[in-house]
């Protein structure tokens, strides 16, 4: 019941979403066409905003954005006069997924272990360690990673290409660039969700009946402490799929992730709503499904 | 006639507040009391190193700790050596200085983003979780909506006005002094920081606040007659607060690289100033296969990594403290 | 097992089948040629390209009446073969050649040319360049919305291989302007078939040396030699990359590994590290058609006063700052329109005199700086790449404070904001930079005109003006040249409301010894039909790619 509201809820939602960024874009100083070469005569400037409809009111403005949604049509891109937004996203979102999902699964793949591990050797100095290259992840910076990377394993090894997309080599980099700082923080949350649950009855209740340490861990603990980091996955795989600007700059990977930094910089007014309303659908479906997931795991959450 | 009666001339031992307790636990953590000693000592270096470009120290110390942060000369590029401890950069500016300012500021930023952050957020979710319901439903949405904003939209949105309200006010009449304008630019950037982040804060703590609402103390709270906000405050937050602390400790540092990502594009602390971001984010255009002025991203990056590793342990400590299950 | 293993266990299977995804993009044939352009090309709609990165690729695509001569960039016959100018200047009739086709069947006729200039001027399409064209006869007007009728416009198709073009007064350099990228043919039959999207139209004819095979934004643009452009017997190569490249490390790793064969514009390459590969043969920079300046704001005290620009001019070593951080060979400037420029001795400017300075500070009311206000020198922050405005600002900043005691505020904005504020007058010095679109010395000077919309520094100056008009009725080109020079003194030695302070260098990074083609000329323009590969004998080692001819 609660689900099926908030599933009614999603389009009102978006609707108010794509206001509040169409707007807002607008609302900030500068415009799409203001460059270093101004043109030739003020009214080359009249006839550009008569194209794009930016010399009407707001309202009118987004009513017939709104009209076009309603044909899928999201609009002309202003940057890329003869791209449409939809096609732009359309070349960039399986890039980006593509990349993302891999980030996904090395942020999973790497980070759940390592909370794992700290969490149960807690106390020696194996789980200092551990920590200790959690929080490094956490720490450098992808800007950094990245260019160590390339430098180490792409240039002086060369097991690696440089830059650039179209095999499963040119993945990898980018994925370890982009997943380090995710898996980091997994470890982290895993290990502080862990450290909690091993404190609760029901894992008393488990020792005493006499189970393994490792048995108590891995059936008992895991399923409970894993919950925070499912709660973060939700927001953590959106961020993944609409692309990484660092990552997607530094290795010229043709994903939306770049298109989300430049659009508004640019102000590329239809592109920034375009993507602000893919972003925010991605996030309010995975959300959604986060939370069934959590409830469906966890019998002390009650939605109402 | 009760069992706690004093013997004659003997003082029982106090019974030791939870707090106290916490404390104690702290105190007898090394890891704790390494990184506490560790970032006093840096913050205190942090605060004290302007002083030693100035009069009453700088003709008693080495010449290589009185350089200023922002003295332009034309010791471009050097390595790490006896003029210039960690190096010089493309205008000649001593590294190790700029280090330190930089690692000032960054930390201001992280801290007073976190604060925003940790106030907006804790309160949105716990009242949030709390009341459940209809008020859970509408304040949960309204962080959705603005979850669903890529971050990045607001924070141009937040630098670029203010910057051009800045650059008019200061090409007008009575333009600020320049201080102060840098200070409202910082704000704005800070502002921009911390309103980013609490959204995930409140998430998180609104989930926990959720699975804990029913548990039996509260009821037991609530049966005794408890008012709603005492049960929050004594009951349900304390519970919550090894999750906000160690989720503290990753929020300054993702503050502390967010600004570092505004850096590498240009919207983040403005020249001459430097922040470890804007440090690191400079020096990375130095890492090529030529030739690497590797001085220029190992001190800012491993200041910068040393900071926020002691941040997190001492997270990590903190909570083990003060963690009200954790007796052993 | 339990279910969570399970789950946990499925993350390094779907990693997997995500790898074998990966692994199913299409393989494409390796092109001959690969260059990183820089940035991406935003169109290459001729029409309403503005960059430079869209001349290049548009280069190859569409072309006009003339096009440039790769070794000099001069003007030479394009579609149109030869023409005829009036003894006022004022008339130039076009022959187009014989047996153009866009495709079998399909002739390129005088009516596709007039179809092209009157579609930039149209106020619909919003092209905005729509300027270049305003020499001609109620272009202007057109273009404004003024004039209803396009076929008042001076530019008519006298038959299907004759075009007749009235300008306003004698232009010296409209046969440049006809090469230029605005003024190309575009294929009629598309575009009024597909509207603003035309260029997804396939087969897309195109007038020029190749055509376009392929667009992917933000990553690549790839070129496949036009069998039918009329001089397809030179286009040596089949396939053309154009790469777009936003950080200059990853160019300089593309090229190193072999991926990328040639890289141009100086951006592309990290600043640091030109004085290292200078040292290579790859590397080659030549003079080039474009000047940093920064712009006073005249109409702010106490830059209204000459006495005071002229003082911060000449306290400036322009000499070091260059060197300090500029090592790809660009020149320190004095005077504006750059060495090099056609048929033209640029003026002399003010060159670096502290002591000088300092006196026309106290002349103007300051002695030794004392009661000058702070002031702010504005510039847009470079992100990803390149801090040179902030490394130049902050040698500014020093050099005037030491010189002439007076203190300078740095403000970085973010781009836009910058350019509004530099449109509003609202700064008082601001970084700028012009490229020109033409070897003419007019494409710097008409800036500073009263009535510019790119003069921005709220400088008129009545003299200058009609100074501009007169050189621009003249015929005789030196007497042209005189005037102009005249003009440019008073822009660089007496008035200042700009201070000049480097030419850019043009530059080219590949390897002569297996790239041909390519040649420095003052407006950087390589024709992608003009480059080849050198044949080999042997075959070379290591990860280079194949050599075609």
């Amino acid at each position: 019941m609660y689900f099926l509201k908030r599933t009614l809820f999603l389009l009102p939602l978006l609707l108010v979403i794509s206001f509040l960024a169409f707007a807002l874009v607008r609302a900030v100083p500068g415009g799409p066409f203001d460059r270093e070469r101004k043109p030739a005569s003020p009214e080359i400037e009249r006839n550009l905003r008569a194209k794009y409809h930016l010399d009407q009111p707001l309202w009118q403005q987004y009513l017939r954005y709104l009209g076009g949604l309603l044909h899928g049509d999201f609009g002309p891109s202003l940057k890329y006069r003869n791209h449409s937004v939809g096609d732009i996203i359309a070349q960039g979102l399986p890039v980006s997924i593509a990349l993302g999902t891999a980030a996904f699964c090395f942020a999973l793949g790497a980070g759940i272990p390592l909370g794992f591990y700290t969490a149960a050797r807690r106390g020696r100095w194996g789980s200092y360690a551990g920590s200790l290259l959690a929080v490094l992840a956490i720490c450098v910076p992808s800007m950094v990673v990245g260019p160590i990377l390339i430098m180490l394993l792409a240039i002086k090894l060369r097991w690696f290409p440089v830059a650039l997309w179209g095999s499963p080599w040119h993945l990898v980099l980018p994925t370890l660039t982009l997943g380090l700082y995710f898996a980091g923080r997994i470890a982290r949350l895993l290990h502080a969700g862990m450290l909690t649950t091993l404190h609760a009855e029901f894992i008393t209740t488990a020792r005493a009946k006499g189970l393994g340490e490792t048995a108590v861990l891995l059936k008992h603990a895991l399923p409970i402490a894993v919950l925070p980091v499912l709660s973060y996955s939700g927001p953590m795989l959106a961020d993944l799929l609409t692309g990484s600007f660092i990552v997607e700059n530094l290795f010229q990977i043709p994903g939306i992730g770049v298109f989300m930094v430049n659009s508004s910089l640019d102000r590329d007014y239809t592109m920034v709503v375009g993507l602000v309303l893919l972003y925010a659908a991605l996030l309010l479906v995975l959300n959604l499904l986060v939370d069934f997931a959590c409830a469906a795991l966890d019998p002390r959450v009650k939605y109402e | 006639m009760n069992s706690h009666t004093p013997s004659a001339g003997a003082k029982p031992p106090a019974d030791p507040s939870p707090n106290q307790r916490a404390w104690r636990r702290f105190r007898r953590n090394p890891v704790a009391m390494a990184s506490s000693f560790l970032l006093g000592f840096l913050v205190a270096l942090i605060l004290v190193w302007p002083l030693f470009s100035r009069p009453p120290f700088a003709p008693h110390l080495p010449r290589a700790l009185t350089h200023a942060p922002n003295a332009v000369s034309d010791a471009q590029f050097q390595p790490p050596g006896p003029q210039y401890w960690l190096g010089t950069d493309v205008h000649g500016r001593d590294l190790l200085s700029r280090v330190f300012s930089g690692a000032r500021l960054s930390l201001f930023v992280g801290l007073v983003g976190t604060a925003v952050s940790l106030v907006i957020g804790v309160f949105w979710g716990a009242i949030a979780g709390y009341c459940g319901g209809r008020w859970d439903a509408v304040m949960m949405r309204f962080v959705d909506v603005l979850y669903s904003m890529p971050s990045i939209i607001f924070v141009i949105v937040l630098i670029t006005s203010l910057n051009a309200v800045l650059a008019k006010w200061q090409s007008g009449p009575a333009p600020l002094p320049d201080a102060t304008a840098r200070w409202l630019q910082f704000t704005a950037l800070f502002g921009g920081l911390g309103a980013v982040s609490w959204l995930t804060m409140a998430r998180i703590v609104r989930g926990q606040v959720l699975s804990l609402r029913h548990r039996a103390f509260v009821d037991a709270s609530r049966v005794l007659g408890a008012g709603h906000f005492r049960i929050l405050w004594h009951h349900v937050l304390p519970n919550v607060y090894g999750l906000i602390i160690v989720y503290l400790t990753m929020t300054i540092p993702s503050i502390i690289l967010y600004e570092s990502f505004l850096s590498y594009l240009g919207l983040g602390i403005q020249p001459p100033e430097a922040s470890l971001g804007s440090l690191i984010a400079s020096g990375t255009e130095q890492i090529n296969s030529i030739r690497i002025y590797w001085w220029l991203i190992v001190f800012p990056g491993g200041m910068l990594a040393l900071t926020l590793l002691a941040l997190n342990f001492l997270g990590d400590a903190l909570r083990d403290a003060w963690d009200p299950r954790s007796e052993n | 097992m339990h279910p969570w293993l399970r789950t946990l266990g499925s993350i390094p299977g779907a990693a997997v089948c995500l790898w074998l995804l990966a692994a199913c993009s299409v393989a494409e044939p390796k092109a001959d040629l690969v260059v990183i352009n820089g940035p991406d090309p935003q169109t290459v709609d001729p029409a309403l390209a503005t960059g430079i990165e869209d001349l290049r690729v548009i280069n190859g695509l569409f072309e006009g009446l003339t096009r440039y001569d790769p070794v000099t960039a001069r003007p030479i016959p394009g579609l149109a073969e030869r023409w005829e100018i009036s003894r006022d200047g004022r008339v130039y009739t076009f022959h187009l050649r014989d047996k153009l086709i866009w495709s079998p069947g399909q002739p390129i006729t005088a009516g596709d040319l007039v179809y092209s200039w009157l579609r930039v001027l149209d106020p619909r399409t919003a092209a905005e360049y729509a300027g270049q064209l305003y020499y001609v006869t109620n272009a202007q007007s057109f273009n404004n919305g003024r004039l209803k009728d396009p076929s008042l416009v001076g530019v008519h198709a006298l038959d299907s291989r004759t075009v007749r073009v009235e300008l306003n007064s004698p232009t010296a350099f409209f046969l440049d302007l006809c090469a230029f990228q605005t003024l190309a043919v575009v294929p009629r039959q598309v575009i009024e078939k597909q509207g603003d999207q035309w260029m997804r139209a396939s087969p897309l004819p195109t007038s020029g040396p190749y055509l376009l095979d392929g667009w992917r934004l933000n990553y690549k643009i790839r070129l496949r030699k036009n069998p039918y452009y009329w001089d397809a017997a030179n286009t040596r190569l089949d396939l053309i990359d154009f790469l777009s490249v936003s950080a200059p490390n990853t160019a300089l790793n593309l090229y190193d590994t072999g991926q990328a064969d040639v890289i141009w514009d100086l951006t592309n390459i990290p600043n640091e590290l030109v004085d290292e590969l200078k040292k290579r043969p790859d590397y080659h920079a030549f003079p080039y058609l474009g000047a940093y300046f920064f712009r006073f704001n005249t109409t702010q005290k106490p830059f209204d006063d000459s006495r005071v620009r002229r003082a911060l001019a000449l306290g400036l070593d322009k000499k070091r700052l260059v060197t300090q951080f500029l090592h790809a060979g660009e020149r320190p400037a004095d005077h504006l329109v750059p060495d090099g420029t056609a048929h033209y001795t640029p003026a002399a400017g003010l060159g670096y005199d502290p002591d000088q300075a300092r006196h026309l500070l106290a002349q103007a009311g300051f002695p030794g700086g004392k009661g000058f206000p702070r002031f702010h020198y504005l510039f847009e922050g470079s992100g990803g790449g390149g801090r040179i405005h902030e490394q130049l600002g902050v040698e500014m900043q020093h050099a005037w404070e030491e010189q002439l005691g007076i203190h300078m505020e740095l403000a970085q904005m973010e781009k836009k904001v910058f350019l509004a504020a530099q449109n509003h007058l609202d700064y008082d010095l601001s970084r700028s930079s012009w490229i020109g679109d033409y070897n003419d010395p007019n494409t710097f000077l008409e800036l500073f005109r009263s009535d510019n919309g790119n003069n921005r520094t709220g400088w008129k100056n009545a003299r200058y003006d009609s100074l501009m008009s007169q050189a621009n009725l003249q015929t005789d080109p030196a007497r042209r040249a005189a005037l102009l020079q005249q003009a440019e003194t008073i822009l660089v030695r007496e008035e200042l409301p700009i201070v000049p302070i480097y030419f850019y260098a043009g530059f080219t990074y590949f390897n002569p010894a297996r790239i041909q083609g390519i040649f420095p000329n003052i407006l950087d323009v390589h024709p992608p039909n003009a480059i080849w590969k050198v044949e080999r004998r042997e075959a070379e080692g290591g990860a280079t790619s194949a050599v075609h001819h």
